[in-house]
């Protein structure tokens, strides 16, 4: 299975699989609209990598059945959603997110760009 | 208007108002955006105040590349007329202050006026608002960065004073992201005389370029330039303090108050020492590729500091001759807590030690690591001495005697090389245009490359440095990728291109970087009365007293060597013999506003 191996460990906060995230979706500049987080626990010394886990859990609350798996990721069909956001409250890892101008909500599709620009080796990909 | 936010903020402190105004894009076409924005504003608004006066002006400003998935696009830039100077005062920080600006919609915020009570400013996108600090007043910058965000939530990012600010100390720094900071100059002690303690923003929105395309092809090269240099890893390992060692080889490493160059302690307080001592996380700043902050944690002192960063390893070690890293990372905590600069601070303890050794003051000998920490607090609390250490290192050797060797030029603390040996690095600090900073000109690899005593060419190259280095300051991105791992100039010619739409060169973003170093020196000849060419000379250690010893050892810079420099340097700069901008070169700078007023 397709997944994202996370060593908050490595991470520096630098926010650049935010960027690409960003990019690779919606073609700008805005990390706020990204399908990661990295959370910052400063002045503790860690920096929090939060992404789905692909649990499932949303696909299985979901009221109107916009979210079905495709390959190993949960996708949400934007034709069926109603951004009830059921989904970002059943999340048990807080992964799904939100931003005012996009009208559903935002899960990791495993694109793997995040993958491929990570300076640090925060974020790499298992099977 | 593309790759701008588009919208400015001007809060009057004093009756509470905010009002919004459009960016120009005649202005940025002139002047860019950050460092640039912030001299043209200074130089129109600000004239013949007192630094601590309602009449002075904070000037924060992002630039065009600000905030931008491109690397390091996150330096926030402060300008304000210095209570350190009494002149042109701009300093800048990295971090996510400036993009997270921009993603609420504005280039610019403007703070006038003062208020007569403790507040902070709370920005979520068209969201202002000017709020009652009472609670955050007296506390240090780290923990009070911690409430507000605690407060307000993870996503604000935060610019904060500490105590030292609160205090008008004169070299106050500003606070970010635990531990960023725009150190010099003094503008946190503006914040803290007109009773601002903080900003806070966040937002929300996107940042539009013209031809994104043509943006993230730019930005994919810059990217895969920086991965492929070899200097990466080691710069994401030990950031800026891999450069202690190699200071104090070449003698450099200021040392004792300037007395020398060769600290036999480098490896002590070096990259190496931290990285296996202290060190717990590698901190990056914006969309940054390189790490060069560190997160580090004194056991002793149980404190975490970001640092040491080299010129606080310098100045707040080998010049204080301080051999103990944790005992500077505390140093480093207790500044950045208090929110003073490191530079400034380590600069006047290095001093007061010298001055103490030969007897003029009883207050600290050198490497005496409980007074150096004691000192630091008086400094920012302006307890006993610490209020006249406060005013600076200038105002104190005028007190106290010392001039010659209270290591200053335009009343700013030198920073971190020793540049007896290095005319190059030595015109770079006589000729910095907020006093004696490193940052505008790091010209010390071109005295090793050409030759330590050779003059000719020095002035050349000082200007080529003081024209790119700032450039990124009015782009508002960090220059290490260029300085560091070799990410070709030209790039970012062809991204502001990409991101403004307006078709640029290199050579015309360098003259827009000329226009600014022009407009800052303009600043202080109407600004300070009698300044000048004396006011570009260094003090006497400089010019009389040769290095005792290391790789330098035997040099010093007659003050016919300095003035054979900077004759060379203001003819190059079609300046007069004063150090004046000429009629012809405002007119040829375009820099209409300044003809007739100096």
């Amino acid at each position: 299975m397709v997944h994202l191996v996370l060593k908050k460990e490595n991470c520096s906060g630098c926010k650049l699989c935010e960027f690409t995230c960003t990019a690779e979706h919606f073609h700008t500049n805005n990390p706020k609209k990204a399908r990661i987080k990295i959370k910052s626990e400063l002045p503790k010394p860690q920096f929090d990598i939060i992404t789905c886990n692909q649990d499932g859990v949303c696909m299985e609350v979901c009221p109107t059945g916009a979210i079905s798996k495709k390959g190993d990721a949960y996708v949400i069909d934007p034709a069926l959603c109603t951004n009830c956001l059921v989904c970002v409250e059943a999340c048990p890892t807080g992964a799904i997110f939100v931003h005012e101008d996009i009208e559903y909500p935002l899960i990791c599709d495993l694109c793997l760009e995040c993958v491929k620009i990570c300076p640090m080796g925060a974020i790499t990909e298992g099977d | 208007m593309k790759g701008y936010a588009g919208n400015n903020l001007r809060i009057d402190l004093t009756d509470e108002t905010i009002k919004t105004f459009p960016t120009d894009e005649k202005t940025m076409r002139r002047f860019l955006g950050g460092r640039g924005f912030g001299a043209k504003v200074l130089w129109d608004e600000v004239a013949g105040v007192d630094p601590f006066s309602p009449e002075n002006k904070i000037i924060v400003t992002a630039g065009p590349l600000s905030g931008l998935f491109l690397p390091a696009a996150g330096k926030t830039h402060f300008t304000s007329k210095s209570p350190l100077t009494g002149g042109f005062g701009d300093s800048n920080m990295g971090g996510f202050f400036c993009a997270e600006m921009k993603y609420a919609g504005y280039d610019s915020i403007i703070i006038e006026g003062k208020s007569d009570k403790p507040v902070y400013i709370v920005i979520k996108n068209n969201d202002v608002q000017i709020r009652d600090a009472s609670h955050l007043w007296g506390k240090g910058a780290l923990t009070g960065e911690e409430i507000i965000r605690k407060d307000l939530g993870e996503e604000y990012h935060v610019s904060i004073i500490g105590q030292g600010g609160e205090n008008l100390v004169r070299f106050a720094c500003i606070n970010s992201d635990y531990g960023r900071e725009a150190g010099r100059a003094g503008i946190g002690a503006v914040f803290g005389s007109k009773k601002l303690k903080a900003i806070a923003v966040t937002g929300t929105k996107d940042i539009e370029v013209a031809d994104y395309e043509k943006f993230m092809k730019v930005t994919k090269e810059i990217f895969e330039a920086c991965f492929k240099h070899p200097d990466l890893k080691p710069w994401q390992r030990y950031g800026t303090s891999q450069v202690v060692t190699w200071a104090s080889e070449i003698g450099a490493l200021p040392t004792r108050n300037f007395s020398t160059g060769t600290f036999e302690h480098a490896e002590a307080i070096g990259g190496e020492t931290m990285r296996q001592k202290v060190v717990k996380l590698d901190k990056a700043c914006n969309a940054c590729p390189m790490a060069c902050g560190k997160w580090s944690y004194s056991g002793k002192y149980g404190h975490y500091a970001e640092g040491g960063e080299y010129e606080t390893l310098a100045l707040m070690g080998s010049n204080c001759s301080i051999d103990d890293i944790e005992t500077v990372i505390e140093g480093n905590y207790l500044c950045d807590e208090y929110g003073i600069d490191t530079i400034s601070t380590g600069n006047i303890i290095g001093f007061v030690m010298e001055a103490t050794e030969k007897g003029l003051m009883n207050e600290a000998r050198f490497g005496d690591k409980e007074k150096y920490l004691e000192l630091i607090r008086k400094i920012a609390f302006r307890e006993g001495t610490g209020d006249l250490l406060a005013e600076g290192v200038k105002r104190v050797s005028e007190k106290v005697g010392g001039k010659e060797y209270a290591i200053q030029i335009k009343g700013m603390e030198q920073s971190g090389y020793e540049s007896r040996g290095a005319p190059a690095m030595q015109l770079a600090y006589m000729t910095c245009d907020v006093g004696a900073h490193h940052n505008r000109a790091w010209a010390i690899t071109q005295d090793i490359k050409v030759g330590r005593d050779v003059l000719d060419g020095k002035a050349e190259w000082v200007i080529r440095l003081q024209h790119i280095r700032p450039m990124f300051d009015q782009l508002g991105v960090c220059r290490l990728q260029w300085v560091e791992l070799a990410v070709d100039l030209n790039y970012y010619a062809r991204l502001f291109e990409a991101v403004t739409g307006w078709p640029t060169t290199l050579d015309e973003l360098l003259i827009s970087s000329e226009r600014t170093w022009n407009l800052t020196r303009a600043y202080w000849f109407r600004e300070v009365p009698g300044f000048g060419r004396t006011w570009d000379m260094p003090p006497a250690r400089v010019y009389k007293e040769d290095v005792p010893d290391g790789a330098t050892k035997g040099m010093r810079l007659s003050e016919d060597k300095l003035n054979y420099l900077l004759d060379d340097y203001y003819k190059l700069r079609g300046w007069d013999k004063n150090g004046k901008p000429t009629l012809e070169k405002l007119k040829t700078l375009r820099l209409e506003e300044v003809v007739g007023k100096i």
